[in-house]
């Protein structure tokens, strides 16, 4: 198992090298640098002169080897540069927004487990019903509609259903607070992007797991437990369901590995002070440090989360071994 | 009717906002309360002396004071100028006009409890027009006029000029001249303003969580007596224009000092009526197309000439308002500024005429002249709707009334500036000139080839020589016969730019949020020491 794992963590690491060189250039790629979008982009007088001091002092004017030594380099020391923004340790500025992040994926996931299981069994056990048609098409619609969407259609909601009802518009708070400091204005706040997002999510997995069912219902063993006289919700839950979850967690996996970094628009839409939006603030700042840094942690929670699934299949399928 | 009403509705807030009601009554300020707003840009850094954006000033700004400010009770003059820091009235310059002395007030504190004195304002003022090399100041060159600052008691400063300059009271107000602790600038150096506040504003810093807010809380020591009557505030970050609208409409913030388009403005006075007040300004900032030069046929000033003359901009002027945030006519100045043309003067100006028809057929004239009946060409633009890409498609239908083919190449800010600065790879592009005081000698140095934020790619001796001599006039008829002279030049002789409309600033807030006025800018009057809640 150790060994596995050494294996896999070393394996990991051409992928890091890689997903950094291309971050790296990619972004360099892009015409136009911080430096004019900070100055020039105001449409204040830009002096060419304190564009070129800004470069100067950001590094923008060095070699593009030597600039790509210092992001990497910056590992051996876990110096990983400061925001060419704001100016502020970059390890600072993810971590303030990590909690949020982790918190919305977290609900998110919750979420789409709640709904997607129940409903993917009951769908593959009553299939080709009117029950199983409904199922299908909330999932078919949760997938067809963006969350982001979802989520304007939810605060344009509140605020009208609200002042119809008690004269006052109310909508989900737009500053985060921790929800070890205020746990009800935390969750006023993130309890609707984790709905809209988690919908989403749900539909996917809910379609995984009553197809992945019904193919396990199909096998002999299914047909051997039945013959044996078990009731039908055993048959189900112990022998069905565990095996047909090996797609379903892969599903949700990579789900909640997206959702660290993929929450993009939906952040936006919620005003989520999130990694999503930081994501999208880097970019268009042509923010190379933060990018650069956020992209690696987003391709590290996706190694990490894989490596995970992996040993979470040998708990579930006990004929998996590593090796 | 009903369709109406709500253009009514609206119509009838904007006017009491406006003063447009009668006389309005004078309410006692009441102290108290946390005003939470909204920001739709980001911070940088702190430090107000390298920085450009209003995503800085609107937190930030409170906790600094100036020397001198635009006059918070008549924020919408151009020329209103009211001390801060100093002492009376804004002084006269002597010594024929090159030498403006100021008194200090003698209880301006520093929220660590240091007083202010002359040392620190000359420390502030060396920084920002002398700086060291390598350090950044980007309201250097606004003050090209000033020979040397000098500090000769504690509480007197001396500006002394080149010459005398009608631009120096008006750069001096620059919002961004943050007044800073010598001993701060001494102890920590240059760049210790970028991450730390020491200022001297109507708020004391509390914390700033990058991406998410800005607090502040009441200065008890503030030197204007009985303010800020707020306790504090709160600038909420939410760079989506869509959020900032709900959380006004949701109450969750009570303002937005930038502006909103029109419709934003409808809807929020449609669903909260009396709840919600509107101001309107003339803006400092103007939409333009600017050729490049070094791209033909934009090389002949006919050309030029005729694409300006292709546009209605009355008409435009007319339809856009009530879609984007643009509306008044003006030429290289501010409307509002006793510089400005009048519209007498606007109209004899290439593309103002009142009979477009008459334009357009000049225009065709000009094009089928040069060789250019069947233009066709590309103009850049900018990837934000409001006004760029409305505006920007408006553009390209006045056009095609004078037989041009015009496509839009749209480009995020970044590349977009990295084609107008470095590439120089357009034919015909947006652009704008945003200021924050209403400083025009300085605004329209825009116009002018040789300018750093000029992307036309040409150069004019004529109009340099025109701006040399309008700086250096001393008396304000003069500099407003030379700016008449000055702005044929650039927009009708030369057609060098083609102005198209003033920016509009409309500001929606809660009803309840007293004492903000609106500004020529969303850089002015942000101090918020005179804004107080109506709850």
């Amino acid at each position: 198992m150790s060994k596995y794992l050494l294996k896999r963590i070393m394996l990991s690491i051409p992928t890091l090298l890689g997903a950094a060189l291309f971050v790296f250039l990619l972004l360099r790629a892009v015409p136009g640098d911080v430096c004019e979008l900070r100055l020039a982009g105001t449409g204040l007088y830009a002096d060419q002169e304190q564009i070129d001091i800004c470069r100067e002092q950001l590094g923008l004017n060095k070699g593009l080897l030597a600039q790509f030594w210092d992001f990497i380099s910056g590992y051996a020391t876990w110096d990983l540069g400061q925001s060419m923004w704001t100016g502020k340790e970059v390890t600072y500025e993810i971590a303030i927004r990590f909690e949020l992040t982790l918190q919305v994926a977290i609900m998110a996931t919750i979420v789409a487990i709640i709904i997607a299981i129940p409903l993917g069994i009951i769908s593959a056990v009553k299939q080709d019903t009117w029950i199983d048609y409904v199922v299908r098409a909330f999932a078919v619609a949760g997938i067809a509609m963006p969350s982001f969407w979802l989520g304007i259609i939810i605060i344009l909601g509140l605020l009208i259903l609200t002042q119809k009802w008690f004269g006052v518009p109310w909508m989900p708070p737009i500053d985060f607070t921790s929800f070890f400091d205020d746990p009800v204005a935390n969750m006023s706040q993130l309890i609707w992007p984790a709905v809209a997002t988690g919908y989403r999510y749900s539909a996917v997995a809910t379609r995984m797991t009553r197809s992945a069912l019904l193919e396990v219902l199909r096998e002999d063993y299914v047909r051997t437990a039945r013959a044996k006289g078990l009731f039908e919700s055993v048959v189900i839950n112990r022998h069905a369901l565990k095996n047909a979850l090996l797609p379903v967690i892969t599903i949700i996996a990579l789900e909640f590995a997206f959702l660290m970094g993929g929450l993009v628009v939906t952040e936006q839409v919620f005003n989520l002070n999130g990694l999503g939006k930081l994501f999208v603030e880097s970019v268009t700042n042509h923010d190379y440090t933060l990018t650069q840094q956020l992209v690696m942690l987003v391709v590290v929670i996706f190694v990490a989360t894989n490596l995970v699934v992996d040993m979470m299949y040998a708990w579930l399928d006990p004929r998996i071994r590593y090796s | 009717m009903k369709r109406f009403a709500p253009k009514l509705a609206v119509a009838a807030i904007v006017g009491a906002s406006l003063g447009l009601a009668g006389p309005a009554v004078a309410q006692t300020p009441k102290p108290g309360g946390i005003l939470n707003f909204v920001v739709g840009s980001k911070i940088p850094s702190y430090d107000g002396h390298r920085e450009s954006t209003f995503g800085m000033i609107h937190p930030i700004r409170p906790f600094y004071s100036l020397l001198i400010r635009v006059n918070p009770d008549n924020p919408s003059s151009p020329t209103d100028f009211v001390c801060d820091t100093c002492e009376g009235d804004v002084p006269a310059p002597t010594e024929g006009g090159t030498k403006f002395t100021f008194k200090l007030r003698k209880d301006v504190k520093f929220h660590d409890g240091t007083p202010m004195t002359s040392a620190d304002v000359k420390a502030t003022f060396d920084k920002i027009i002398f700086p060291p090399e390598g350090v950044p100041s980007s309201r250097k060159a606004f003050f090209t006029m000033v020979e040397s600052v000098t500090a000769p008691d504690d509480y007197t400063i001396e500006f002394k000029l080149k010459y005398p300059s009608g631009a120096f009271i008006p750069a001096l107000a620059t919002p961004f001249n943050f007044i800073y602790s010598k001993k701060d600038l001494d102890t920590h150096g240059y760049e210790w303003h970028t991450k730390n506040i020491n200022g001297s504003g109507a708020f004391i810093f509390v914390q700033h969580q990058p991406g998410a807010f800005v607090e502040g809380k009441k200065n008890p020591n503030y030197h204007h007596a009985g303010k800020p009557y707020l306790d504090g505030f709160k600038a909420i970050a939410a760079p989506k224009m869509a959020v900032r609208l709900q959380a006004i409409r949701g109450d969750r913030a009570a303002i937005e000092f930038r502006g909103f388009p029109p419709k934003a403005r409808d809807d929020l006075v449609n669903a909260l009526g009396d709840q919600i007040t509107v101001q309107e300004s003339d803006w400092n900032c103007v939409l333009m197309a600017t050729p490049n030069q070094k791209a033909k046929p934009f090389d002949d000033p006919r050309v030029r000439r005729a694409l300006t003359l292709g546009v209605d901009r009355w008409g435009g002027s007319k339809y856009l308002s009530e879609i984007a945030i643009v509306k008044t006519v003006g030429g290289v100045v501010f409307p509002n500024h006793p510089l400005a043309a009048n519209e007498t003067e606007l109209t004899r100006l290439a593309g103002y005429g009142k009979d477009i028809e008459a334009s357009r057929a000049e225009a065709k004239k000009l094009l089928a002249d040069a060789g250019h009946s069947n233009l066709s060409f590309e103009l850049h633009n900018r990837g934000v709707d409001q006004p760029y890409k409305v505006v920007g498609t408006w553009l390209i239908d006045q056009w095609s009334k004078i037989g041009a083919d015009v496509k839009q190449r749209v480009q995020p800010s970044g590349p977009f500036y990295d084609t107008l600065r470095k590439k120089h790879d357009f034919e015909v592009s947006i652009d704008f000139n945003c200021q924050s005081t209403v400083n025009p000698l300085a605004d329209v140095s825009k116009f002018l080839g040789s300018a750093g934020n000029n992307y036309g790619q040409y150069a004019d001796p004529v109009l340099e020589d025109l701006y040399e001599k309008m700086n250096r006039a001393e008396t304000e008829a003069e500099q407003y016969n030379i700016m008449r002279r000055y702005e044929r030049r650039a927009l009708d002789e030369a057609a060098h730019e083609m102005i198209t409309l003033w920016w509009y600033k409309i500001n929606p807030h809660r009803s309840y949020v007293k004492g903000w006025k609106i500004a020529p800018s969303h850089y002015l009057n942000q101090h918020l020491d005179n804004v107080w809640l109506d709850k």
